[in-house]
């Protein structure tokens, strides 16, 4: 049932549908370049994992998003939350620990939710958040809303056991959930090679009959696509489907890391190559759809709203001492 | 204006690194993303990417330099059209920005110790007394191994099994994929089957994925057995808060592992404490849970040179001798409660500071002696109160020293919330010398009580 890449050329969206897809994917670069810098500056700490490389994963998916749908990822969420809507000052602020921040500076990095954007985080447990996603569906269907539930995890994550418990209910179930696998080639510093038995993770559903495709993901057009195939089978009633974004992040895994266990060589050819961004933007200008002048000004836009999150991300308070007994369990 | 290239924090630890080498020169033109130095810290070798393009002006500090801290300015890059100010100055790391606030507080050096004098030593960090354990253990041992995540390639994940690849090869040094349930199971099986495996939990976080084949299947079995099956196996890695990683990277599971029989479970301090109770570990026959700290693999100690120091379960060290209040503490709260004995000190209370060493079997011969001398004790804790380690304490020294005792015995834990990120509400959340000097203050009555005041 697993399919080689992209099985069908993506449908080419409108200009403006391609501004919007071009834009979420630079905000999502300049956030998290701006985030590293401010982990640099000692004013985010311990883990911080960015999305640099991986943008046209979450971009492409959500643009076939459905307002009911619900979406749930690993630490590795930054670019998530964005795209899902979420306000990146509140999103920065909750990284610097203030009390503007999405979880009132007590979740961090790793651990942010938005019940408003139907965004359940931000786990930091890898893999934990597959049978949580399963969850969302489940709740989807006894509700009966049409939404789906969009369940990313990694390459790595993809070897934990509660995956295939996932898998397996999801399917005997037809829970209305789309797994996105993130494959960006390494678990921290294993090589998926080295940690993961065969070679096509689209297909580790195959023995619970959910279908799986591999996917482009350094191509939002084509993630789009097969975006929207997912998404419409699972709507439908179908059951679940997997969907292996082949996509590459361009950091570290978190900003300690020592890359030896990749060369700079195959790193450089990802970013000079394969940047999901310099795509877009060259079927932008190829097109015709925008020129030199309106990309700069977009650049120009993105860069003010970012630099006005981490403004307002050093701006905003640490959160009260009194803060540090709330939210335990729920107050009367 | 030019934009200061600063010394990056690239780690939840990191105050200073060394600045190894330049990989581009001044006048050379950048682009946003490319490496322009090397940046060594104790733990990895990491590359400093620009995050802007444009033309590396200024060189601030040299390669080669040594403690450089986290935000001095290293190197200033030019933006389109500028040129370098004429007076920019080679900036020494001491004249750096101070880094930003640390938190949990950086520790102390330890306070003099009563321990008997052992032979010959050496300074060694934890985090080396930790590998070398292992490394001498697998040398005597062909049955030893060691499994976990990124253990080999990558040479540990706090770089703790760094070398033992190369030393002992792949069939003994093993990567794993990301399936605590699954490779803990086949740790105590291979141990059922005779093997002594060490099994490595990147952090104690996330065994929880497989604590129950840590209960259930090593903990369990040898009485199952009827003392057939037994399973020597050791799971070890870091336990407890590290700095700023919020509450899923950052609990403490003393009190979770002590509570069961079938499992002896140690927390070292010091490095000597790392060596000595690896080494028991390993060559226990019974499955030993080991919890580590990693705010204390980069800490410096002196550890005996001799090959076979080590240091039997269920002894406790006295740390610092005083005869006004017991403090008893284990890993990294050993050096708080060093801490506030200093504290204590300048006010003329002079506490003993017990390190526990080992949790189950605990040494309670050791804290009644002390009791009966001091006639108070306060346990200080890092996890949460409610049925921890501190909480057995007091219930033990009620049974056994109660007439000894002028005050209840005190517990200062952490605090009884999930733990946060914020850097505020973490140092809160974490027991902090003058908390436990408070709580220490409070059992000596010091108004009414001659012998303290
Ligand atoms: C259960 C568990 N084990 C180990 C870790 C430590 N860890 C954090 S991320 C990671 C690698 C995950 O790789 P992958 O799933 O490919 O996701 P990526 O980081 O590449 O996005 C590991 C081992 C963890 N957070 N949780
Ligand atoms: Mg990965």
């Amino acid at each position: 049932m697993a399919a080689k890449i992209d099985p069908a050329t993506p449908a080419t969206p409108p200009p403006q549908e391609l501004l919007r897809l071009y834009r979420s994917m630079l905000l999502i670069r300049r956030f998290e370049e701006k985030a590293g810098q401010l982990y640099g500056m000692g004013l985010i700490n311990g883990f911080c994992h960015l999305y640099i490389g991986q943008e046209a994963v979450v971009t492409g998916m959500q643009a076939m998003a459905e307002p009911a749908d619900s979406c749930i990822t690993s630490y590795r969420d930054h670019g998530h939350m964005l795209a899902c809507g979420l306000d990146p000052k509140g999103v920065m602020a909750e990284l610097t620990g203030r009390a503007d921040g999405y979880s009132r500076g007590k979740g961090g990095s790793m651990h942010m939710f938005s019940r408003e954007h139907r965004f359940y985080g931000g786990h930091g447990i890898v893999g934990a958040q597959v049978p949580l996603g399963i969850g969302l569906g489940f709740a989807h269907q006894y509700r009966g809303d049409g939404g789906v539930a969009h369940i990313y995890l990694g390459d790595g994550a993809v070897n934990q056991g509660q995956v295939y418990e996932s898998f397996n209910m999801a399917a005997l179930w037809k829970l209305p959930v789309v797994f996105v696998i993130e494959n960006n080639l390494y678990a921290m510093g294993t090589a998926s090679a080295r940690h993961a038995a065969g070679d096509e993770l689209c297909a580790r559903g195959a023995a619970y009959g959910i279908p799986g495709e591999r996917i482009d993901g350094m191509n939002v057009l084509s993630v789009r696509s097969a975006a929207a195939r997912a998404l419409a089978y699972a709507r439908a009633g179908a059951g679940p489907f997997i969907l292996e974004m082949m996509t590459y992040r361009f950091r570290g895994h978190s900003m300690s890391d020592p890359a030896k266990y990749r060369s700079k060589e195959e790193v450089s050819e990802m970013r000079d190559h394969h940047d999901p961004i310099d795509r877009l933007r060259q079927t932008l200008t190829d097109r015709g759809v925008i020129d030199e002048a309106g990309l700069k000004e977009i650049d120009r836009t993105i860069k003010a709203c970012v630099a006005a999150a981490a403004e307002f991300a050093q701006a905003s308070p640490e959160p009260a001492a009194s803060e540090l007994w709330t939210d335990v369990l729920t107050e009367a | 204006m030019p934009i200061e290239i600063l010394m990056p924090a690239l780690s939840p630890t990191m105050r200073e690194g060394r600045l190894a080498r330049w990989l581009k020169a001044e006048g050379d033109a950048i682009k946003s993303g490319d490496a322009l130095a090397e940046i060594e810290t104790d733990k990895a070798t990491m590359e400093l990417e620009s995050v802007e393009d444009g033309i590396l002006g200024r060189i601030l500090v040299p390669a080669e330099t040594d403690g450089v801290p986290v935000n001095t300015p290293l190197a200033l890059l030019l933006l389109e059209g500028e040129s370098p100010p004429a007076a920019a100055q080679t900036q020494t790391p001491t004249t750096a920005n101070p880094p930003p606030p640390v938190i949990p507080t950086a520790p102390s050096p330890p306070a003099p110790t009563a321990r008997a004098a052992p032979t010959a030593t050496h300074r060694q960090t934890v985090r080396d007394a930790l590998r070398d354990a292992m490394a001498e253990e697998m040398r005597r041992d062909p049955d030893v191994f060691l499994i976990g995540e990124e253990v080999g390639q990558y040479q540990g994940a706090y770089k703790i099994s760094q070398g033992l690849l190369d030393e002992f090869g792949p069939k003994r040094i093993i990567d794993t994929p990301i399936t605590e349930m699954g490779f803990t199971g086949l740790a105590c099986g291979a141990a059922f089957s005779g093997l002594k495996p060490i099994v490595e939990f990147m952090t104690f976080n996330f065994s929880l994925q497989a604590i129950d084949h840590i209960l259930n299947s090593a903990a369990k079995t040898r009485y199952m057995s009827g003392g057939q099956l037994s399973c020597p196996i050791v799971f070890r890695g870091p336990n407890g808060a590290a700095a700023r990683v919020g509450a899923q990277h950052s609990q403490d599971f003393s009190s979770w592992y002590a509570h069961c029989p079938g499992l002896k479970v140690v927390a070292p301090w010091s490095a000597a404490d790392a060596k000595g109770l690896l080494k028991s570990a390993i060559r226990d026959p019974d499955p030993v849970v080991v919890l580590e700290n990693e705010l204390l693999y980069g800490q410096t100690f002196d550890v005996p040179d001799d090959p076979d120091f080590v240091i039997p379960f269920g002894q406790a060290e006295i740390v610092r001798p005083g005869s006004h209040v017991t403090l008893v503490a284990w890993s990294r709260m050993v050096q708080v409660a060093l801490d506030a004995a200093q504290i204590l000190k300048a006010e003329g209370i002079e506490a003993e500071v017990i390190n526990l060493r080992s949790l189950r079997p605990l040494d309670i011969g050791t804290l009644v002696a002390s009791v009966q001398k001091t006639n108070r004790i306060v346990t200080v804790e890092e996890g949460w109160p409610v049925a921890g380690i501190a909480a057995e304490i007091a219930a033990q020294i009620v049974e056994q020293a109660f007439d000894w005792l002028d005050a209840p015995p005190t517990r200062v834990c952490g605090a009884d919330v999930p733990l946060p990120y914020a850097a505020t509400l973490e140092r809160l959340a974490l027991p902090q010398p003058d908390t436990v000097a408070a709580a220490a203050r409070a059992v000596c009555y010091r108004h009414n009580d001659g012998g303290a005041a």
